[in-house]
């Protein structure tokens, strides 16, 4: 009885393990830096990134197909530009980061549906916006896997520099000049997290993996090393419940996983051991000084 | 009586809007200058120009003795996010950056030179407290730890009392003293006169001009206040452009 309803998806058909092993990677890869960008005030940042690589996957269909590489390079090179553009004119004049974002993301984003309406059918549009994770090949998983691994691995380089870029960017800046470097750095990792997302999870639902389970993860532990374990857990165990959902049920991947993770949210705001609503009404007694 | 720091026709500004103006004077090597004047008078811009995040929009900043990386600063505490999950050694013991840069691990001697930081500013025991549950006096008390550590050559800090009560003040003040008597600069943005007066043998006033520098009786006279207060006034009216341009 489990064995049917958890197991054996995974054991009888290939897709399913191709598709958890693409979750898997996902969530590694991208819940760290989920964590970041919920502590930096910047969650929205990371939907704003997911609507600004659309045209350069739009371009790179358009240029090839369906094709992975094109549509990766594409992508990647939509998200680095608007990165860029917005840093740049947030850093070199008045106006904030956040409108900048959002003007040069609404123009790649318009772009973007503008290419692929003209030029792709509505069944390719559905295809980048919510991906197909369970059609995922040999070709996409390595991509994937390798996005993931490098993705760790520069977040580890970057990893002390970004927590006082975080905390206390004026004392980074006074001891060091890796606060621009270490800016860009991270705005790429979310590029790239997203690009990879994408393919698996969509536009739209790749952004998802990343900041729900750092949301959730915020009721759960306190310092930056726990929140990560903790976000990555949680996209773990979203991605299996979802990929069971959706082949139990035949419902959309993308959409289950992110909605897994959606109650896994909901749950942990009322239940979360910290600050959680019950945690916070329990009639509890204050510590001693 | 070496300078440690020389201000050469130094303009400081954003935009176009200078907030230091035509600054002309030096710091002596080892003194403790308190930096005073009106709200807007640019003293925390001079501060910003001096650890370089600041590029001067004319003149400049000549520092001697000492190399640009072995400035400390103290921003003011608005700037640091407190929110952000980070324990009180985390946040000192990140003033080590010179010799741990982004990578090096700390070994256990400088452990040690950490737990002293810590204990010389009173906080043994906070170790594992997060930053956000430190009261305001508390986390000027960490940033001070830092600062330590830090081991500079020269001394930037803005506003380093405001909303501290007098006990950790006190203790502050004395912090500030032993690196004096060690031979660094300190420089300090201050608001209080009396605090000034007590502490810091030499002044320097400031509305976007210079207004007196010197010692501290000297500088700090009610006609100088008086002169300070008009001309950061007479600044806020419509800009036009600066005639003291040398080009």
């Amino acid at each position: 009885m489990i064995w049917d309803l958890i197991i054996a998806p995974f054991a009888d058909f290939g897709f399913m393990r191709r598709a958890l092993l693409g979750c898997i990677a996902v969530s590694v890869g991208a819940t760290p830096v989920g964590v970041f960008l919920m502590l930096r005030n910047m969650s929205l940042t990371g939907d704003a990134m997911a609507h600004a690589i659309l045209p350069g996957a739009a371009i790179g269909y358009l240029v090839s197909g369906l094709s992975l590489g094109a549509m990766t390079i594409g992508g990647l090179i939509a998200g680095m530009v608007v990165a860029l553009a917005s840093g740049f004119v947030a850093r070199v004049t008045t106006l904030r980061e956040d409108a900048s974002l959002a003007a040069f993301y609404l123009i790649s984003l318009a772009l973007g549906v503008l290419i692929v309406s003209t030029r792709g059918s509505n069944v390719d549009l559905m295809h980048v916006l919510f991906g197909t994770v369970l059609a995922l090949d040999n070709a996409a998983l390595i991509l994937l896997c390798s996005f993931a691994s490098l993705s760790l691995f520069t977040l580890a380089i970057l990893f002390r520099p970004l927590v006082l870029e975080c905390v206390d960017p004026h004392f980074l800046r006074s001891v060091s000049k890796l606060s621009a470097i270490t800016h860009f750095g991270f705005l790429a990792l979310v590029v790239m997290n997203l690009v990879g997302g994408f393919h698996a999870l969509g536009t739209l639902m790749a952004v998802g993996i990343m900041i729900l389970p750092a949301a959730a993860a915020r009721f759960w532990a306190n310092g930056i090393g726990a929140l990560i374990a903790a976000a990555a857990l949680i996209a773990l165990l979203s991605s299996f419940t979802g990929l069971l959902l959706s082949f139990h049920y035949s419902l959309p991947s993308g959409p289950a996983i992110i909605l897994v993770a959606g109650i896994v949210y909901g749950l942990s705001v009322i239940f979360g051991p910290v600050g959680g609503l019950v945690v916070q009404n329990l009639p509890r007694r204050h510590f001693e000084s | 009586m070496n300078p440690a720091l020389t201000f050469q026709n130094l303009t400081l500004g954003y935009d176009r809007y200078p907030a230091v103006h035509h600054l002309e004077t030096s710091i002596v090597s080892g003194s403790l200058t308190a930096v005073v004047g009106p709200n807007g008078a640019g003293k925390s811009t001079l501060l910003k120009g001096v650890t370089g995040a600041l590029t001067p929009l004319e003149g400049h900043i000549e520092i001697s003795g000492f190399k640009a990386d072995d400035i400390a600063y103290l921003p003011q505490q608005s700037q640091i996010d407190r929110t952000f999950p980070m324990s009180v050694i985390d946040l000192v013991a990140m003033g080590l950056w010179r010799e741990i840069g982004a990578f090096g691990q700390i070994k256990r001697s400088a452990r040690e030179r950490v737990d002293a930081a810590l204990s010389a500013v009173g906080l043994t025991g906070f170790e594992r407290r997060s930053i956000g549950s430190l009261s305001g006096g508390q986390m000027q008390r960490a940033l001070f730890a830092r600062l330590l550590l830090q081991d500079a050559n020269l001394i930037l800090l803005d506003e380093p009392f405001t909303a501290i009560d007098a006990k950790t003040m006190a203790d502050l003040l004395d912090v500030i003293k032993g690196w004096n008597d060690e031979g660094r600069t300190v420089i300090a943005v201050l608001h209080d006169d009396a605090t000034v007066r007590a502490h810091f043998p030499s002044t320097l006033m400031l509305a976007r001009e210079l207004v007196a520098h010197g010692a501290t009786d000297t500088v700090l006279t009610s006609e100088n206040q008086f002169r300070a207060r008009q001309m950061c006034e007479a600044c806020a009216s419509t800009p036009h452009i600066c005639g003291k341009d040398a080009s």
